[in-house]
């Protein structure tokens, strides 16, 4: 059984947490406690049914005033799959919450009402799943029995968003037409819509490949933790020095040539070494600790790839940056802490290149800084060399944060489309 | 030839990413501890631990918050544990917090150490200027803990505000607090309560014996089997009797309660956590059921 990770978007009056209700309900995710507990503050509230949007609005705050205020991860299992939902909320602070829950994500289901059609909230919801590249998409146009379950509603939502994504580079798309109330083509094909030749949602979300989602091609090791047991007793673990770490891409095993960064020496693997013994192989998302055949000065922050495939080696970088903090604004020479994978650096932005309205696509390049929930293309300067790829090749070397020096608060995500 | 596919199962991805949020905080805290009280989930949390630093012995001390409520049993299990793996055990003692004055007994029939705890956990963190605690709490246990972070920042006051938290990408964890704050780190936020049971069953972990059905004598309230012990607060209307139970969480004796069940092994408690339609903390939990937001409000202080 692996996981996959999945983010949904949209608002309540999508229809959202009725969805998500559902696949929690009839996978036995939801239990009795829970059920009676939601069931006890609808009737409380004098709401006619039981508002399962109070399962996953775990705050007070949340509950009070009937919005969702943050990322709630929901977790449901079948026999073939584990699942982990990141449900972002549909309105208050949007893009950061669904840029930090499409981080993560294998897939994303954007949720469209079958009667109102492709709305600017659909397109800004594409548009952020895309510049994160979730590999894979699903356009669930719910409410079908709304519309009389018609093929040709259906059809021309598909056209039009269809248009619109390949704008995008949108990846894997996939369109299911469902009715979550009913429950028609979640988690069990619809007698309702018998012109619908795909799977139920259900089934997709238990099938979708997601093993090649990975980069197994290029090498990254980013080193987090050096182990040196420094033990006196034991002789054979006095001289022992492993490179712990989470491989961020491809696959290594013992004997392979590497190269470190920054040195560029060069060495081989001597083993991979775990708890559980020793590795024939290590690969994405795996955790190891790797020991080399040649004695070099290796500390965190550093990375092991392969003599013929680095990452490019960069102080500076230009990235779509989402900002996401409230009082100040991102703007040329704001000075912030980076931390891309293991590596933290100082950082000044060079420059702001445009800012980009994520309903329209439009780039303004008058715009001279950023505010919350605003993204845009940014030049940035390292103190330090970084050891990048672009994050379209791969979102764990392409990927970082900033960081506030003054709150230490995280305030922008990067992606990498540009290094030098 | 045919390609491999490079599947990862489900209990691999989540130890991978529990070892990596381990090792991030070595690298990163000065002074980190983890909170081990010898329930299930500490004792996974302590074996990722183990893995995250092999060869070399875990990095960190081990803590306990210590009510004074125990179930014998689990105190002597936590003290084997410690002992095995040559740890450092710190004991932070509720009842050295109320000799002290630092918090007040509850009295009555549902008196309980619960809340008493947050206070000793704190000075605890304090005086030994703790800057990253690690917890064992999962996220499908509770609402609230659905929407904490993996690394979570409490103020100096240790409290923790739901609406400011920071926003968590990819596996890129922000470390940064000033002196006298501090970061409760949970690795096992993605793992539900299923996963445990597996992830015990695959790695072969002991467990102490009150997880497993064994007959004991009990007291009924609000539904929840309740153990006969001197800490417990008994009323004359809630009669004794002998039942065959088992517990599925482990907490303070004058809260947690246990449930009926004839499962004496691993396997056995699997299927019956599989097959069951009640929540873990809602079935055995008094502390849970004070309010709708009970345990929101007790995190916002600073509990665990």
């Amino acid at each position: 059984m692996d996981i996959l990770r999945f983010a949904t978007a949209g608002s309540v009056d999508d229809g959202k947490s009725t969805l998500i209700g559902r696949l929690l309900f009839d996978s036995k995710a939801i239990f009795e406690d829970q059920l009676e507990a939601v069931e006890r503050t609808s009737r409380d509230r004098g709401t006619e049914y039981t508002d399962l949007s109070l399962l996953t609005d775990g705050l007070r705050a949340e509950r009070e005033q009937g919005i969702t205020i943050d990322v709630a991860y929901r977790y449901f299992a079948t026999p073939r799959r584990k699942f982990i939902i990141a449900d972002t909320p549909g309105h208050i602070q949007y893009t950061r919450n669904m840029v930090t829950g499409a981080s993560t994500a294998d897939l994303a289901i954007i949720l469209i009402d079958a009667r109102k059609g492709v709305l600017e909230q659909s397109r800004r919801h594409a548009f952020l799943t895309t510049l994160l590249r979730v590999p894979h998409l699903v356009l669930a146009v719910n409410k079908m029995d709304l519309v009389d379950y018609s093929e040709a509603r259906f059809e021309e939502i598909r056209e039009e968003f269809t248009a619109f994504a390949s704008k995008l580079n949108a990846s894997d798309l996939t369109f299911i037409p469902i009715s979550a109330l009913h429950g028609d083509n979640v988690v069990s094909r619809s007698e309702n819509m018998p012109w619908y030749e795909g799977t139920a949602l259900l089934h997709h979300l238990e099938h979708v490949h997601i093993a090649s989602d990975r980069n197994l091609v290029d090498v990254r090791f980013p080193v987090q933790y050096v182990i040196r047991p420094h033990n006196a007793t034991n002789q054979s673990l006095h001289d022992y020095r492993g490179y712990a770490g989470q491989v961020a891409g491809g696959v290594l095993k013992p004997g392979d040539e590497v190269m470190h960064l920054p040195s560029g020496l060069t060495t081989r693997i001597k083993s991979i070494d775990s708890f559980d013994g020793a590795l024939d192989e290590a690969f994405p998302p795996m955790s190891v600790t790797i020991r080399l055949e040649d004695d070099i000065d290796i500390s965190r922050g550093d990375m092991i790839c392969r003599p013929h495939n680095q990452p490019h080696v960069a102080q500076e970088i230009d990235a779509m940056v989402a900002w996401m903090a409230d009082g100040v604004r991102l703007q040329p020479r704001s000075k912030l802490v980076l931390k891309h994978t293991t590596r933290t650096a100082r950082t000044v932005v060079r420059d702001l290149q445009y800012r980009l309205d994520v309903n329209t696509l439009h780039r303004d390049e008058t715009a001279t800084s950023l505010g919350l929930n605003e993204i845009g293309r940014v030049t940035l300067r390292t103190t330090q060399p970084l050891f990048v790829d672009d994050y379209a090749r791969n979102r764990l070397t392409g990927g970082f944060i900033l960081i506030d020096e003054t709150t230490n608060g995280t305030v922008g995500a990067g992606m990498i489309v540009d290094a030098h | 030839m045919l390609q491999r596919d490079y599947t990862t199962s489900q209990l691999d991805v989540l130890e991978a990413e529990a070892i990596h949020v381990m090792r991030e905080v070595a690298a990163e805290f000065e002074r980190p501890c983890l909170l081990f009280s010898g329930g299930k989930d500490s004792i996974v949390m302590l074996r990722v631990a183990e893995k995250a630093f092999w060869p070399a012995p875990i990095p960190f001390p081990l803590m306990h918050v210590d009510t004074g409520h125990n179930f014998p049993e689990v105190i002597d299990f936590r003290d084997r544990r410690v002992a095995e793996l040559n740890a450092r055990l710190v004991v932070a003692s509720v009842q050295a917090s109320i000799d002290a004055g630092r918090v007040m007994e509850e009295t009555g029939r549902r008196a309980s150490r619960n809340r008493l705890q947050t206070t000793t956990l704190l000075d605890a963190i304090e005086e030994n200027e703790y800057d990253a605690v690690f917890g064992g709490a999962r996220r499908d246990e509770e609402k609230a803990r659905a929407k904490e972070r993996v690394f979570s920042f409490r103020d100096d006051f240790g409290q923790w505000d739901p609406k400011n938290q920071r926003p968590e990408l990819w596996n890129l964890y922000n470390t940064r607090i000033r002196k006298g704050e501090h970061i409760r780190v949970f690795p096992l936020s993605n793992w539900t309560e299923l996963d445990i049971w597996y992830y015990i069953q695959r790695e072969g972990i002991e467990i102490p014996s009150i997880y497993f059905a064994h007959t004991r004598k009990v007291f009924e309230r609000d539904g929840m089997l309740l153990s006969d012990d001197e800490v417990v607060q008994r009323g004359d209307d809630e009669p004794i009797f002998e039942a065959v139970v088992r517990y599925r969480t482990v907490g303070d004796m004058t809260c947690t309660g246990a449930v009926a069940s004839t499962a004496t092994t691993v396997e056995q408690i699997i299927e019956e956590v599989a097959a069951t339609r009640i929540t873990e903390r809602g079935a055995t939990r008094a502390d849970d059921r004070a309010s709708e937001a009970a345990m929101e409000d007790r995190k916002k202080e600073g509990y665990f």
